[in-house]
């Protein structure tokens, strides 16, 4: 048990410090592929609804894609895709070729995969919004911009919401994945650390108690949001 | 693209396949047979069974399965040798093994999920359908058995099919661990051969063709289930 908190104190040669930090890279990465998802999501959502028909099969072909391929082979595959596209871009524009910053990297990654399931949610959210309220706001003359941002998106939200919440600890989970490909976030200091102490159990249960309180304080938050957007909605069973 | 070296690792590849399909066939058997027990005792179970399915539930779905197969594998599995004569006995080829650990691992993580989704299941079937079993006369287990448990499954099932196909996708995690599964091989493709994008895109096709056939499957069963005319 000493030995325990000795492994964990927060300076060297404990790895308390280096887990936090490894937990805030996941946090940043979490938090910028979510909001990256989000913005292709509400563009996915609004091409797929109003979208030609290019678009809205391209889009059915991105979203059923990320979502049959496991996510390990496809953040490989786009953090590969990724630097050599925009290496040969720059390449071909006559700069030189650049590392990827990871954080960029790992949020670019992560945000793409989950841009397909946010896609989902909000397509689903909109449809769940009751027509004659966006008939309403077109017979009182708003514009599309308007209506959208006044009636569509605002009813979409409590729809939305449990799925977006359940995203969030989705996205917070799958930066894991990103140990992998080297990435140090809380995962891959977590395997540094026990590879140098060679205290596994207690070093993998420190990481697993920081995940599951990034969990149930996001459930926290994402509670009082629901409860704020549901206002003014009937009570749900 | 290249794809010289397909002959040459086809059979490792059907191998890995074959190992993936028993991590997913056995974990969705082992976890399932908890998940029925978790979600029950969360709706009729005295209240400290509930609290600690409930916790369970909290614990396991709020941590990576990254982690959860690390802390087993590297984590309970470095407490074994310590244990005196344990280098001797027949159990150790097993405990020496990481395809074991992989499948508590899975186990536990259908077992989390699942469990949470069969107890919204089992609280969604009607009251009047379990008055109605016990005014016939049917003792508890019988009325688990023949009413509530299958009017339970019938509700989520399409649910169900969604959360094994999301078991499919995350047994690549078990190439972590030294389990050469589909994942694991073009893994072993890429570092042999240098070629980065076509092992990816290979096993990215056989996870498709797993995923479409699982589907299948569970359609299959989907349509046995008797439906009311309306």
């Amino acid at each position: 048990m000493e030995n325990a908190l000795e492994i964990l104190s927060y300076s060297p040669p404990g790895w308390g410090g280096a887990l936090l930090r490894g937990l805030m890279s996941t946090l940043q990465i979490a938090f910028g592929a979510y909001l990256l998802g989000l913005c292709i999501g509400l563009f996915g959502a609004f091409g797929k609804i109003y979208g030609g028909p290019v678009l809205r099969w391209s889009l059915e072909i991105y979203t059923t894609l990320i979502r049959a391929v496991p996510e390990l082979v496809l953040i490989l595959l786009l953090y590969y895709a990724g630097s050599d596209l925009l290496n040969f871009t720059l390449e071909s524009f006559g700069f030189e070729r650049i590392d990827i910053n990871p954080l960029v990297a790992g949020i670019y990654v992560i945000g793409f995969v989950q841009g397909a399931y946010t896609t989902e949610v909000f397509r689903g959210a909109f449809h769940a919004v009751p027509t004659g309220q966006i008939e309403a706001a077109k017979a009182i003359g708003m514009s599309s911009w308007k209506r959208h941002t006044r009636v569509v998106i605002p009813a979409m939200l409590p729809f939305a919401l449990p799925g977006l919440a359940n995203l969030w600890l989705i996205a917070t989970k799958e930066t894991a994945l990103l140990a992998v490909v080297g990435f140090s976030e809380l995962a891959l200091v977590t395997k540094q650390a026990t590879g140098s102490t060679k205290a596994y159990l207690t070093l993998y249960l420190a990481a697993a108690a920081l995940y599951l309180s990034v969990t149930l304080v996001s459930n926290v938050i994402f509670g009082f949001i629901e409860r704020h957007y549901r206002r003014g909605q009937p009570e749900q069973a | 693209m290249e794809w010289y070296w397909v002959p040459e690792y086809f059979p490792r590849f059907v191998e890995g396949t074959w190992l993936t399909i028993q991590l997913l066939v056995i974990s969705i058997i082992i976890g399932m047979s908890m998940a029925i027990p978790i979600g029950l005792v969360q709706v009729t179970g005295p209240r400290p069974l509930a609290w600690l399915a409930k916790g369970f539930c909290t614990v396991v779905r709020g941590t990576p399965l990254l982690i959860q197969l690390w802390l087993i594998y590297y984590g309970v599995g470095s407490l074994f040798p310590s244990i005196p004569g344990i280098r001797e006995s027949f159990l150790w080829p097993y405990l020496r093994d990481a395809f074991p650990y992989a499948i508590l691992a899975f186990s536990i993580s259908v077992a989390g999920y699942e469990g949470e989704i069969m107890r919204g299941a089992f609280r969604g079937v009607p009251k009047g359908e379990l008055e109605a079993a016990r005014a016939i006369g049917m003792t508890p287990f019988q009325i688990l058995r023949r009413v509530w448990l299958p009017r339970a499954l019938q509700n989520v099932f399409p649910t169900l099919t969604g959360e094994f196909i999301l078991t499919l996708k995350a047994t690549p995690l078990a190439a972590t661990i030294t389990i050469y599964e589909a994942f694991g091989v073009s893994s072993i493709v890429r570092q042999e051969t240098y070629r980065i994008y076509e092992p990816l895109l290979f096993v990215a096709f056989i996870y498709l063709v797993l995923a479409a056939v699982l589907i299948m499957i569970f359609k299959y069963f989907e349509n046995k289930i008797p439906k009311r005319a309306s």
